[in-house]
């Protein structure tokens, strides 16, 4: 499965930017919201209006990316969103309780469902093939990815939009804040959409080579997975030239990425994506896109890992998280 | 032609029984779970009839064995799944839950064993309000302080938490991931299911889907107008919206091996899937059905059927004026005049949202087995007004050999599924 076109919304520049992430920035504060484009050149003012954030911010990553690949009526859309539609969610949750259950009107209803930005992607562009959304937690853009690359298995020749959005609201900071899932670094959002295909286009990003989701491994398992997906595309644990890791320093789910890290790959050169677009559980599709560019461009923005490799062919995005989700995915420059 | 996917369990919770024998008995003997709210605090409780899985949340969790703060949408899904394991007749070994677990390095071989062969065991659940009917009790206390409210009821409120709990609970770790495409999730479960052990991803799925009742989703669909405050009649002429309800259904999907190493005779097959957009509107159905044309004309074609080999259709048909319109134009544009038979058993559990395709899955597969067709009830005047087409009563000695059964959902999704006798 090949990336071949890929747009990023995050806390970072990083929609439509000629030059990449060249004026990244250290988040700060408790929360990192994304930085959000002038939506009027991609999505119709009138449609804009009533979009909460995520489906903007989906809508416009989606529209982003296939304008890029030249698709106008991709063979699936696959959508992963481990909260859903939050802000409309809070809104009718709030008016719900303040009106005891009168006088409530549709709108945000009718765009709390799960699988609103996959089907306003769909609704825009007319199209009626394919549609699905993954709602597994930090597994969500994984599945969703796995879903396309079965697509292709299928289909091949097929051109797949496949992508992740979580937004952070008011109540939803306060609530994770809570839980204690910030403490050690902010929290964070973003939106990012990928045209994938069996083959590459002349522009391609990169080539995914196999994605594996594990849920509370033993470290033998964890141990196991790295193996065979390294020995089905015939690499030693040594081909990985850069992790992009989902760890951070003091972070919570630090503990949970040992084996993989401090074990098994300790000597590969790391980039900690989550530095860059914050806490959320989809954030690996952002951390694919950052792998994916860099891949393309085979240049690392300055100062983004201490020890940058010389060779970049074959990187991992690696994420654990404290409720024992890990997920490993392996790109390969075109 | 792709390797075959059998239906080796099935499991299911509704307003019309506790489980896959209970809900088979209502449907045969006619017997409605619809009626007026017992269990759901709202305040449209003497409004709407619903379709409630008759039972508290602590006589669930006794059912489960559960303890602690757990989504009513778990408790069922939970419920229905195990049902369906156990109906598949596999066997765990060395779960960390069962005793078996704990004397570990007795030398037994862990995970899922059908008879002597190790599998690999997916779940694959749905769901459109995951924990919702735990947060919506949180909401009051926490609007009014935002350090106030238990956190534990807010723990299970992503969708993927449900799942990961059924998960946990059931043994299953291969791999576990959750669909929400609102009112076809369960549908695109068990067609996701299919394809991940087609692709030799997987041994055996646990699919289907799993929704509670919530004030959250009673709201909303009363903004929508499209409640229902007498009983469903859906395919109705006259018929005026749906009545919510609540559940879960899921099937056990194996490979051909897996197939043979349960030694069971396997009847069933998924022979046939689609998904697919309507893209006309954000929560209503195209006047022609688009998108429920083409998820039947899709998964016919994967299934290598004719319109005249489809015996029965169980439909998506909620009973509100626009989907009822909408699927039966599309029905008409596959099948013309030659309409296979036809009901909704919606009439008896109510709208189920992402459960729906899980639980009508179940009612197909126990269709093909038995060679009978469960009624739409209340009927007076058809849509589709030719006569012996819709069933209205519980019929015997059925001659169907493959079913279709719709989903459709919110945001255009419309997925169809083909059960087919082997």
């Amino acid at each position: 499965m090949y990336i071949n076109a890929a747009s990023a919304i995050s806390p970072q520049l990083s929609f439509r930017q000629a030059s990449f992430l060249q004026d990244w920035r250290l988040l700060t504060g408790h929360r990192a919201a994304c930085v959000e484009p002038a939506y009027a050149d991609i999505i119709e003012p009138k449609l804009i209006r009533r979009m909460s954030r995520i489906i903007r911010m989906g809508v416009a990553t989606a529209m982003d990316t296939l304008q890029q690949a030249g698709c106008t009526n991709p063979d699936a859309i696959i959508t992963g969103t481990a909260y859903g539609c939050l802000e409309d969610t809070g809104i009718f949750l709030k008016r719900m309780v303040e009106n005891q259950e009168e006088m409530l009107t549709p709108t945000a209803f009718i765009q709390s469902t799960h699988n609103t930005v996959g089907a306003q992607v769909a609704l825009l562009l007319k199209c009626h093939s394919y549609n699905n959304t993954f709602v597994q937690r930090s597994h969500s853009f994984e599945s969703s990815l796995l879903d396309a690359d079965m697509f292709l298995k299928e289909n091949p020749g097929a051109k797949i939009l496949v992508g992740a959005a979580d937004e952070l609201t008011d109540y939803s900071y306060t609530i994770l804040e809570r839980f204690g899932l910030f403490r050690s670094h902010p929290a964070g959002e973003g939106a990012c959409y990928f045209v994938v295909g069996s083959e590459p286009d002349a522009g391609a990003f990169a080539r995914v080579n196999g994605v594996r989701t594990l849920f509370r491994p033993t470290p033998g398992k964890l141990e196991d997975a790295l193996a065979a997906l390294l020995a089905e595309n015939g690499l030693f644990a040594g081909e990985i030239d850069l992790v992009l890791s989902g760890n951070l320093p003091g972070a919570a789910a630090a503990r949970q990425y040992e084996v993989i890290e401090n074990q098994l790959l300790a000597s590969v050169p790391k980039i900690y994506f989550k530095l860059l677009c914050g806490e959320y559980p989809t954030a690996t599709s952002f951390g694919t896109w950052l792998g994916a560019t860099i891949l393309k461009s085979q240049a690392i923005p300055a100062g983004l890992c201490d020890a940058p490799p010389t060779l970049m062919r074959h990187f991992l995005v690696y994420l654990a998280d404290t409720a024992g989700y890990h997920s490993l995915t392996l790109l390969t420059k075109c | 032609m792709a390797a075959p996917v059998y239906i080796a369990g099935l499991g299911a919770v509704s307003a019309i029984g506790d489980n896959v024998q209970e809900n088979i008995s209502s449907l045969k003997e006619g017997r409605a779970g619809l009626g007026p709210v017992r269990y759901l605090r709202t305040r449209h409780a003497e409004m709407f009839p619903v379709g409630e899985v008759k039972a508290t949340n602590e006589e669930l969790a006794i059912r489960c064995g559960w303890t602690g703060t757990n989504s009513r949408t778990a408790m069922l899904g939970y419920l229905a799944a195990k049902e369906a394991l156990e109906d598949a007749g596999l066997s765990l070994h060395g779960h960390a839950g069962d005793e078996a677990g704990r004397s570990a390095g007795s030398g037994m071989t862990e995970g899922w064993m059908a008879g002597e062969l190790a599998c690999r065991v997916g779940l694959i659940s749905a769901t459109s309000v995951g924990g919702m009917d735990l947060t919506e009790d949180f909401f009051p206390a926490f609007m009014a302080n935002p350090k106030a409210g238990k956190l534990s009821q807010v723990y299970q409120h992503e969708c993927g938490a449900i799942t990961e709990k059924m998960a946990l609970e059931l043994g299953v770790s291969d791999f576990v991931t959750t669909i929400s495409t609102a009112c076809s999730s369960s549908a695109n479960a068990i067609m996701m299911g299919a394809r991940m052990i087609r692709s030799g991803l997987l041994d055996v799925v646990v699919a289907g889907g799993t929704d509670a009742l919530s004030r959250f989703t009673l709201n909303g669909f009363n903004t929508l107008m499209i409640l229902d405050s007498q009983l469903c009649q859906p395919f109705d002429k006259g018929r005026r919206g749906l009545n919510l309800g609540e559940g879960a259904g899921f099937v056990v999907l194996v490979s051909e091996q897996v197939a043979k190493a349960l030694g069971q005779s396997m009847d069933v097959v998924l022979s046939g899937y689609c998904n697919a957009n309507d893209a006309h509107h954000q929560t209503a159905s195209s006047p022609e059905g688009i998108g429920s044309y083409t998820a039947m004309k899709g998964a016919m074609k994967m299934a290598g059927l004719e319109p005249a080999e489809i015996g029965y259709i169980n439909l998506h048909g909620t009973g509100t004026q626009n989907n009822d319109a909408s699927e039966s134009t599309a029905i008409q544009r596959i099948f013309g005049d030659a309409y296979p038979r036809m009901s909704s058993t919606k009439s008896f559990t109510g709208h189920t949202l992402a459960a729906c395709g899980g639980i009508e899955a179940v009612y197909t597969v126990v269709s093909l087995r038995q060679q009978c067709l469960f009624p739409g009830l209340r009927i007076e005047v058809p849509v589709i007004d030719k006569p012996g087409v819709m069933v209205q009563v519980f019929e015997e000695d059925a001659d169907i050999r493959h079913i279709i059964s719709n989903s459709f959902g919110f945001g255009g999704n419309c997925s169809s599924l083909i059960f087919s006798l082997v």
